[in-house]
């Protein structure tokens, strides 16, 4: 029995001794094996007196279990060290930077204009869009806009013949859908617009996004409720806005809308950031729609001065001069 | 318009504050643009009057004033060359501050002791005017504070009108408005008719009574033109931003301002015969006052006499026929002009002023007699004279009418999805000035006032209900009306994936000018012919843009000369080819468009300095199509000017041209100072969109079989050939071709290349015997040999 408990120690203390996967077999050979210490001690079962042979045996088996149980546990934790210090000379640097290519971005009116179009999208808008090049009707005698009338110095228009334009709004686009399409109409007209005016804070080409609906019963405060959401869902932000009259040869009433802005020391003041109005019943009519039944609303925005507002950009002609450096920064 | 507010209070005074004004006239439609002081901020002066000078003992150009203020008299050392005794001045005392800090102090010039200084125009803030120092009338007091004399705690309110309400382009129009706004009461400005002391009348005769149809015209005989306009009225024109002239011509002005009637008056000895309005004669021509000679159309309406015209009607007058130093007599001109027949004129001859501003907006037709009549009584008060009759020249048919316009409740609750009670809205059309011709539960029928011309149908109404009650005091709502949602479409792909697919490749977007340099456009497209603007902001934004590369080439040379080398940028936007003679033809068709430059990857520590070359770009260019699988693109040798010639692909899809890439041509490149090689496509966006709804197909279950051919072939053979035989050649089972090596160099004979090959095989019904890829292989090795001249390497 002293036997017994030496051999085990001895056993343990192998186990725990082994550094390696082949001294750990070694001393499973020596304890285990067939010709192993405790393998003997089994096969002097005979001497032990028939009283105490099964509580010795059993003794014997339960120290070989404990044997080999460690033995398990040992190789274990072994492959596991050997492991862990082949991936440790596996190490790399992860603060290098990943392999491929660097990702781009989209332009800020781009991003801009998308924001616009998904709010609107989402309340069953749908895009449209047209030609640049324009006729002088399209551009401006289907508004209500006829020749000479003062509205037209408001914009100053390219041409390219008497009866062609660049297009000085997106407009165009919802006289061309009104000619084509019967109420309801939802639609928003994003694009390039030009105007022959160049200085700090007007360039020759710039993006407008508007919007058109037309339907039965369409209100006043439709229109305000509509543009009060699109400006607080824009800008993230519960706005202080104003809806004030003013003119547009293609609107009547006409409006334009200020939100509140201010600035660095606190100071609060009215910036305008749309013009819109009640679709005037002459468009309407010319158009072919019954302004009887029908009325609607236009809107209108500078895609730029969102995006100078909504990025803080403070040059207008950063947009145009497609400086990387610039550029990069709207990722 | 540029008007007093302390004028604009001498018409009507509601009691609120400026700001309050200002914020009330903004928010009825009136937008002020800007308020500025009427004077800079200084305090301390006082009217002064010179009771003595003398010539200052140690300097030439100063003298020593004796100056009063009503109680004492100060010593004054003063530069000014106007300096005399008996003048008013302003004085600004010891201890007066003028601007932010510059404080009046005792001072010796010269070893001569000065207290106090008299003041310029400028030195104040009143104008430019630093000639002297600004003589005041006689009438001033001495002693009297000057901003208290000269009214200067005013400010200037700067109203921008929309061209729709012309009718409050004066200090009348503006006091009714506000007058509307506040419920107050508006003083007129009392107009009694001149008493008649001479029976002259200067014939008129109107020869185009469609564009003039009211000419009203008088004689005044023996004004002096060298009275004084009296300070308040400088100082009112000066606050609407207009210089005293003379008296006559201040007095024209200031009717003008004050009652939105724009007048002329003629030197009286400079006309012969009698006053014609007819429209110019073609090329002739006429000396404006501004000095300029300007030759006339004939859709132009001008003031003639029997020999020449005076004035071109409504813009500006003559130079010979106007008031100067010597005139005597005068012919005062208040007129009617049509609207229509004003409108665009001034501008089409470069001009713009006050009257034709007025004018082509619309004046009230009502006015003329009012206005010629303030404007006598206003020349005999200031300049004397003696007043003959009023010659009439009326049109009666011409004269604008007010219609009858009818306010439908229904419709007016249906715009605004309010009820307004009915006599608020009687009250504000009334208060507007409209007459109630009838009003019942249904309806409000009107006849708008001659000043609002502009008031013509039911919206207008509306409108104006709307804009009295506050645009802010109106409901606002989410419309309730049904939507016809569009169905969303798969086989045309949305324009934002196709922007991100270039944005993951490292593109940067731009966005360049529709317009280019003419110059550049022939650079690029010699053959092309783009469409000129008529009117260019400037030479180098003259055409439209053929093609989005010109653009992108500028962008990409402004980033080179900023030191940045690696470019990726791309666009999308329309071009424009065809002549605008054929508008419906012009091709302004959407393309998408990028450029590519410098180094494979951002320099970074995995890689060497690899530099992008023709397969880069192609692989953007597939991605792009690959993207919706719209069908797979062609590629064949391109022979656009702008690339080069062994480096570029016209892409097809479907057989018909979509697109082009390749590098620029490094000629072009060079010339345009590129320090490498720039690569470009340009493709119909239409094209990159197009999208085919995936349709599933069983996969197959049985094994795939691959075979790898190498084989050497003349270097001139694409491999697109090589592919097109496989595949008519290696049986339906074939799966899918790979080239997955392509060597041309040592150890081959120098025309030819060779080009690894994989074959994949797989049938969609039974595993693939060794003998059925066998023969596919040897078919397929027979049919390139056979038309490529293609050998198997062994």
């Amino acid at each position: 029995m002293e036997n017994l408990k030496q051999i085990l120690a001895d056993a343990l203390s192998a186990v725990a001794a082994s550094e390696s996967e082949s001294a750990l077999d070694d001393v499973r050979v020596h304890y285990l094996g067939k010709k192993g210490a405790l393998t003997a001690l089994l096969k002097q079962l005979g001497n032990v007196s028939a009283e105490d042979r099964p509580k010795f045996g059993q003794l014997v088996n339960e120290a070989k279990d404990q044997v080999q149980e460690k033995i398990t546990e040992r190789k274990s934790s072994l492959v596991n060290a050997a492991l862990e210090a082949k991936l440790a000379t596996e190490t790399i640097d992860i603060s290098l930077s990943g392999k491929g290519q660097e990702v781009g971005g989209l332009h800020p009116v781009t991003r801009t204009m998308e924001r616009i179009e998904t709010f609107f999208r989402g309340i069953g808008f749908d895009v449209a869009s047209g030609p640049e090049i324009e006729d002088d009707y399209h551009n401006f005698e289907a508004l209500n806009i006829p020749a000479h009338h003062p509205a037209r110095a408001m914009q100053d228009t390219f041409y390219f013949n008497p009866s062609t334009v660049l297009r000085t709004h997106t407009s165009p686009v919802q006289v061309r859908t009104m000619e084509t399409t019967q109420p309801p109409i939802r639609i928003i007209c994003p694009g390039r617009v030009y105007r022959c005016d160049s200085d700090q804070t007007h360039t020759p080409m710039f993006h407008q996004v508007e919007g058109l609906l037309i339907d039965e019963n369409i209100s006043f405060a439709d229109l305000k409720g509509i543009l009060q959401q699109f400006l607080n869902v824009f800008f993230e932000d519960d706005l202080k806005v104003r809806f004030r009259p003013s003119y547009f040869p293609f609107t009547e009433p006409s409006i334009e809308v200020d939100i509140m802005r201010t600035n660095s020391k606190g100071e609060e003041s009215w910036l305008e950031v749309l013009g819109c109005g009640m679709v005037h019943p002459k468009v309407l009519e010319m158009s072919g729609i019954d302004s009887e039944k029908y009325t609607g609303f236009a809107f209108g925005m500078g895609v730029e001065r969102f995006a100078m507002l909504r990025y803080k950009v403070d040059d207008l002609r950063m947009f145009f001069e497609n400086d990387l450096r610039f550029l990069k920064q709207f990722k | 318009m540029k008007i007093s507010e302390n004028w604009l209070r001498e018409w009507v005074n509601p009691d609120i504050s400026s700001d309050d004004l200002v914020a009330q006239i903004t928010l009825a439609g009136l937008e002020v643009d800007e308020v500025l002081p009427v004077a800079s901020e200084f305090s301390g002066v006082v009217v002064g009057e010179i009771v003595d000078a003398e010539p200052h003992p140690n300097a030439d150009k100063l003298q020593v004033c004796q100056v009063s203020d009503g109680v004492d008299v100060f010593q004054v050392v003063c530069g000014a060359p106007n300096a005399r005794p008996g003048i008013k001045i302003p004085f600004a005392k010891i201890g007066a501050v003028l601007g932010a800090d510059f404080k009046i102090k005792k001072a010796k010039l010269r070893q001569v002791e000065s207290f106090g200084m008299l003041c310029s125009a400028s030195e104040l803030g009143l104008s430019d005017d630093h000639d002297g120092i600004m003589e005041l009338p006689a009438v001033a007091k001495a002693g009297e504070d000057f901003r208290a004399f000269l009214g200067l705690d005013d400010q200037i309110i700067d109203v921008d009108l929309t061209p729709n309400r012309s009718d409050c382009l004066s200090v009348a129009g503006l006091a009714r408005e506000v007058g509307v706004l506040n419920k107050a009461d508006v003083t007129p400005v009392s107009v009694t008719p001149a008493d008649i002391a001479i029976d002259d009348a200067f014939p008129v005769r109107v020869d185009a009574a469609d564009a003039c149809p009211r000419y009203l015209g008088r004689v005044v005989r023996g004004v002096d033109v060298k009275a004084q306009t009296p300070l308040w009225m400088v100082e009112k024109l000066r606050r609407s931003g207009i210089r005293s002239i003379d008296p006559i011509v201040d007095i024209t002005n200031y009717v003008m301002l004050e009652l939105g009637q724009p007048m002329h008056a003629f030197d009286l000895a400079n006309l012969s015969g009698s006053i014609v309005v007819r429209m110019a004669k073609k090329d002739e021509k006429i000396v404006l006052l501004d000095g300029q000679e300007v030759t006339l159309r004939d859709d132009t309406l001008v003031i003639a006499d029997e020999k020449s015209p005076l004035a071109i009607a409504g813009i500006m007058g003559g130079e010979g026929s106007g008031v100067n130093e010597e005139t005597k007599d005068i012919f005062l001109e208040s007129a009617f002009f049509a609207p229509l027949s004003l409108a665009g004129k001034a501008r089409s001859y470069g001009l713009h002023t006050d009257s034709s501003h007025r004018f082509e907006r619309g004046v009230d037709a009502t006015l003329q007699e009012r206005a010629i009549e303030r404007a006598t009584a206003l020349v005999v008060e200031i300049a004397g004279g003696q007043v003959g009759p009023i010659t009439h020249a009326v049109n009666e048919a011409s004269l604008p009418e007010a219609a009858l316009v009818t306010l439908r409740r229904k419709k007016l609750d249906q715009y605004l999805a309010m009820s307004i009670d009915k006599d608020l809205v009687t009250d504000i059309l009334t208060r507007l000035g409209l007459e109630m011709v009838e009003v019942t539960e249904e309806a409000w029928t009107t006849k708008a006032p001659s000043h609002r011309f502009d008031i013509a149908i039911e919206a207008d109404l509306i409108e104006e209900v709307a804009r009295i009650y506050g645009y802010d005091n109106l409901p606002s709502s989410m419309p309730q009306a049904a939507v016809n949602f569009t169905p969303l479409s798969e086989t045309k792909a949305q324009i934002q994936v196709l922007r991100s697919i270039l944005v993951s490749q490292g593109y940067q977007e731009a966005v360049t000018y529709s317009f280019i340099d003419p110059v550049l456009s022939k650079q690029f497209l010699p053959n092309i012919e783009p469409v000129p603007l008529a009117n260019p902001i400037s030479a180098d934004m003259g055409v439209m843009r053929p093609s989005l590369v010109p653009g992108l080439v500028k962008a990409y040379l402004y980033n080179q000369n900023r030191q940045q080398s690696r470019v990726r940028l791309f666009e999308t936007g329309r071009r424009f080819i065809g002549s605008v003679e054929a508008l419906a033809d012009l091709d302004q068709q959407q393309q998408v468009a990028g450029l590519i430059a410098g180094t494979r990857h951002a320099e970074a520590w995995y890689h060497g300095s690899e530099k992008v070359d023709f397969y880069d770009l192609k692989a953007h260019v597939e991605a792009l199509f690959a993207l919706n699988d719209g069908g797979k693109p062609t590629y064949e040798r391109s022979s656009c000017e702008f690339l080069h010639p062994g480096r570029s692909a016209d892409i097809f899809l479907g057989g018909q041209f979509v697109g082009l890439m390749g590098e620029l041509h490094p000629q072009l490149s060079k010339a345009l100072g590129a320090n490498q090689s720039i690569y470009v496509f340009d493709i119909a966006l239409n094209a990159v969109l197009n999208a085919t709804l995936p349709e599933y197909r069983a996969v197959s279950r049985f094994p795939e079989v691959r075979r790898d051919l190498a084989l050497l072939v003349d270097r001139s053979v694409p491999v697109s050939e090589l592919e097109k035989v496989i595949s008519a050649t290696a049986g339906d089972a074939l799966k899918s071709v790979l080239v997955f090596d392509v060597y041309q160099g040592q150890g081959i004979d120098e025309t030819k290349k060779s080009v690894a090959l994989g074959l994949t095989w797989q049938h969609p019904s039974h595993t693939l015997s060794d003998e059925e890829v066998n023969n596919s292989v040897e078919q397929t090795v027979a049919a390139l040999s056979e038309q490529l001249g293609a050998v198997v390497r062994g």
